[in-house]
């Protein structure tokens, strides 16, 4: 039986020590916005948040991660409004298939979360390297989340006055 | 895709671990970062019928310094050098941010790497650069290996089926030298393995005299390797522009390359010497800007 917190919500699921993450977030918890692209380690679609750390999900055993904490593009609309990344990518028109979004979604929020301070272009476009985007090409994508990073700035900013 | 079949083990305690790899031997494999034993099995390149787990044996997770080294246990990740400056090693810090790609950093390990034994492997030439030691331990014995006695051939090393790599020491260059270190990859993409790897790093005196040189290569032998015939024509020189010409011809001579479709057996040459110069070149300038730099 494999247990953990995903979405900071506690699931288990009975799967053979094979089973891989990213098979074990999709068919056995049913969380279907973690894609399985190349399942070769080199894509970056099944991107999760293991303990906060962006991970590619088809190269960890799901029993490897028993009693840890799973992130997934699932846990960041928080009561029917999107997460501010969500928005930007949005606004800016990061994606076109949209496949490599959930991927992009959840290294680029492990990349706020870690840098606090100034980000620019280069740096987003260096954690994102292990993304793939076959169809937009990284530019809105680069601009989505420095965006968001405005965005989230300015929402402290406001909390802080008020 | 999916793995075969496997008995599942993940220990907590090195004694543990040491009792079911002992029980297994050749049957096990070990799973640390799994950034290379994992895709191999899916593919299935690679099929142990039991695999044991290490990443819970919190004392293989450790760095520790003394005067004279630094000691990292096996399953410090690549990642955490990629945000880490040593000042007396740079290299661990220019080596790290070339590895695969940011997520794969996030999970791979440095011991893993090692055991791996991948001749592309980016840690193989830094830390025969380094002229690191590894500290392999099996139930009943434990001994000290030099990196430069550890590979054997692709993916092939002097571990026997009951031992697992512990830690890796790296010796650290005397307090009142400069240190300096390049880390060159050739890659048709990011999180390609590399056509060309070259670890490069050398400590001066205060007079600008190499007293410690270290030359690794990746991607151009049965194994990582390292460019000690270079090394040793730069050790109490200063870094002229002849010597580094010197020690870039020699370092060419050194490797091993094989013609494939990243490139022909030359062109790997020529870039193992052009990387060698141009690394060399590079640390060269880090010690003359050394007082340069804002503290």
């Amino acid at each position: 039986m494999v247990r953990v917190t995903i979405n900071k919500e506690p699931r288990e699921a009975l799967v053979e020590p094979r089973t891989l993450l990213a098979y074990f977030i999709r068919d056995a918890l049913g969380l279907t916005g973690t894609h399985v692209g190349c399942d070769t380690t080199s894509c970056g679609a099944c991107t999760v948040l293991l303990d906060g750390v962006p991970v590619k999900s088809c190269t960890i055993l799901a029993i490897a991660v028993q009693g840890h904490e799973i992130e997934t593009v699932e846990g960041l609309e928080q009561e029917g409004v999107l997460h501010p990344l969500q928005q930007a990518f949005w606004d800016n028109h990061g994606l076109q298939c949209g496949f490599c979004t959930p991927g992009m979604l959840m290294t680029s929020k492990a990349l706020l979360q870690s840098s606090p301070g100034e980000l620019n272009e280069a740096d987003v476009r260096r954690a994102i390297s292990g993304n793939l985007c076959r169809c937009t090409g990284y530019v809105n994508i680069v601009k989505a989340v420095l965006a968001a990073r405005e965005r989230l700035r300015e929402a402290q900013e406001e909390v802080r006055t008020s | 895709m999916f793995p075969y079949p496997f008995r599942y083990f993940a220990p907590t305690t090195p004694e543990e671990a040491f009792g079911v790899l002992e029980q297994y031997g050749d049957e096990a494999k070990i799973l640390a970062g799994g950034q290379s034993l994992l895709p191999m099995m899916k593919l299935r390149l690679a099929a142990p019928g039991v695999l044991i787990d290490i990443n819970g044996i919190s004392e293989w997770n450790r760095i520790t310094e003394d005067a004279h080294a630094l000691t990292q246990g096996s399953l410090i990740r690549h990642s955490h050098w990629e945000h880490t400056h040593h000042i007396r090693i740079p290299l661990l810090y220019e080596t790290a941010g070339h590895i695969a790609d940011p997520l794969v950093r996030n999970r791979g390990t440095v011991g893993g790497s090692l055991a791996h034994a991948d001749p592309a492997a980016d840690w193989g030439a830094s830390l025969l650069a380094l002229k690191a030691q590894v500290h392999v331990q099996s139930r009943v014995r434990e001994r000290w290996i030099a990196l430069r006695d550890f590979f054997i051939d692709t993916f092939v090393t002097v571990l026997e089926p009951q031992e697992i790599v512990t830690a890796i020491q790296i010796p650290l260059a005397s307090e009142t030298d400069f240190t300096g270190a390049r880390y060159l990859k050739l890659e048709r993409k990011v999180g390609d393995f590399a056509v060309v790897g070259v670890a490069v790093t050398c400590s001066f005196n205060d007079q600008g005299i190499v007293t410690e040189a270290g030359i690794g290569l990746a991607a151009v032998g049965a194994s990582p390797l390292s460019a000690s015939g270079a090394e040793s024509l730069l050790i109490n020189h200063p870094l002229t522009s002849e010597v580094i010409q010197e020690a870039a011809e020699r370092a060419a001579e050194e490797c091993d390359p094989q013609s494939d479709r990243r490139g022909s057996e030359e062109y790997k040459r020529a870039m193992v010497r052009v990387f060698v110069k141009r690394g060399l070149r590079a640390i060269q300038a880090d010690w003359e800007n050394r007082l340069k730099k804002p503290a």
